[in-house]
């Protein structure tokens, strides 16, 4: 891969990234299999190449757009994000990407909208994950308007001073740093305007146990386990466990944002 | 029931075996953990690996144990020499799971991994099936089979249902129960369904 010269951020932890090798070795990515050394190992036949996102519903300026045109007029960033997965554990990675409000504002957003739904790829034939049961095949997330408008919301394609590798989501993927990790959909291939809240995978699938909202938020347990402490990936045998923070840390940037609401309620 | 002259050379060549060497040999499962921890092959999070992996293991011994008594019964293969070591292999691999579990995993956390115990019902399921193994455990020797007498076979009947709450823990645990756990399951079920149906032949 070409290097990639990007910008640095303002966003960006001083915290120290996890290793390439951690951030590509250790995935969720139950399209290519169910356990986390799986995508590494099967996603290199996913081809990536070429790539359109389809933006649809309540936009000015609807249509397929390639991935190519997408990025032309962005200015990539490299945003150093601390990422926390639902299942307690943690990484921090240099993600390289642009504010998904700057493609939203291209698009043109009409007021009428209220959140945004995504979907992954669906293409049993390279991502073998899809054949087996247990999801309902393609993955879909969602945001309010006001989270992918927030500054911290980037689509990413790349890590490091790499294009995003496939076992990540590649080629462009949403970021949003202050929610568990599954709320952040790889491998995008559509993108809607609704005025309602758009079902989600993991919530459609355990609703008890994953929420629309699915803010990082220490003292809402998920019903099987704990969210007040997580792992940080990487820090070795015996590091133990280190304290979750609200908001994954963000709560400057998005507190405001659920101001007022009850955040047991809509978890 | 295979035919006897399969089984005969079978048991023959198992007689041999003492069971120090099924001791020896249930330690090289905990020595390839180890070897792969030291050398960086246990992958990018060891914690979960190790703790994993001894759960897994523990596992196999269990249903290893369970299937010993089917295995003469159906196939005519005489294991019962080894019953011991492998129900003592299965707890003490259950052990180092829960010790990596508080040491590891909750970086003994105790007031956390109580308040876990307690609150999720998967490692209430886990902890419980160990309480349960520790009665085998500790009556597995020649001393406590004279002492006990009948009572000895009565208390051993807790394997089932520890094995049971062990394989639901198992299977709990997993955010989608992969097919994996979903054949652990039917083994165990089978393992079962052949042991209760024989009672009644």
């Amino acid at each position: 891969f070409a290097s990639i010269d990007a910008k640095p951020s303002k966003f960006s932890t001083d915290a120290k990234p996890n290793t390439l090798k951690e951030i590509t070795s250790y995935n969720n990515f139950y399209e290519f299999g169910w356990d986390k050394s799986d995508p590494a190992q099967y996603a290199g036949q996913l081809v990536t190449d070429p790539w359109s996102i389809e933006i649809d519903g309540m936009v000015d300026k609807p249509g397929s757009y390639p991935l190519d045109d997408i990025l032309k007029p962005v200015t990539l960033e490299q945003r150093i994000y601390r990422f926390r997965c639902v299942e307690a554990w943690s990484m921090v990675v240099p993600w390289i990407g642009f504010e998904l409000s700057s493609l939203l504002n291209r698009v043109g957003v009409q007021p009428s909208a209220k959140y945004v739904a995504f979907q992954t790829l669906y293409r049993p034939e390279q991502m073998p994950g899809q054949k087996q049961g247990g999801i309902d095949w393609p993955y879909v997330e969602g945001l309010r308007i006001d989270e992918a408008m927030n500054p911290l919301t980037i689509l990413a394609t790349g890590l490091y001073d790499e294009e995003m590798p496939n076992q990540n989501g590649a080629p462009i993927r949403l970021i949003v740093p202050w929610k568990y990790g599954f709320k952040s959909i790889k491998s995008i291939v559509k993108i809607s305007l609704t005025d309602k809240q758009p079902p989600t995978t993991w919530n459609q699938l355990q609703p008890r146990e994953y929420g629309f909202y699915a803010n990082v938020n220490p003292k809402v347990d998920h019903p099987r386990w704990s969210q007040a402490t997580e792992r940080r990936v990487g820090a070795g045998l015996f590091a133990g466990r280190q304290e979750t923070l609200m908001f994954n840390g963000y709560g400057d940037e998005v507190a405001q944002l659920y101001k007022g609401m009850d955040l047991a309620k809509y978890y | 029931m295979i035919s006897a002259t399969l089984s005969a050379p079978i048991n023959t060549a198992l007689r041999r075996v003492p069971s120090w060497a099924v001791y020896l040999a249930g330690l090289i499962p905990l020595a390839w953990v180890v070897w792969l921890t030291l050398t960086g092959g246990i992958g990018v999070d060891p914690v979960k690996a190790i703790e994993h992996r001894l759960g897994k293991i523990a596992l196999w011994f269990l249903i290893g144990g369970l299937a010993i008594t089917p295995a003469r019964r159906f196939l005519g293969i005489n294991l019962i020499k080894y019953r011991r070591a492998i129900g003592l292999l299965a707890f003490f691999y259950v052990a180092l799971h829960l010790i990596a579990w508080v040491v590891l995993d909750m970086g003994m956390l105790w007031a956390q991994a109580a308040a876990d115990l307690i609150k999720r019902p998967y490692l209430f399921f886990g902890i419980t099936a160990f309480v349960l193994l520790i009665p085998l455990a500790v009556t597995s020797n020649n001393a406590s089979i004279r002492k006990l007498g009948k009572n000895w076979r009565r208390i051993h009947m807790l394997v089932y249902p520890a094995v049971a709450l062990g394989v639901i823990h198992y299977l709990w645990q997993m955010k989608v129960i992969s097919s994996e756990g979903w054949l652990w399951l039917g083994v165990f079920i089978a393992l079962m369904a052949i042991r209760f149906r024989s009672f009644r032949w």
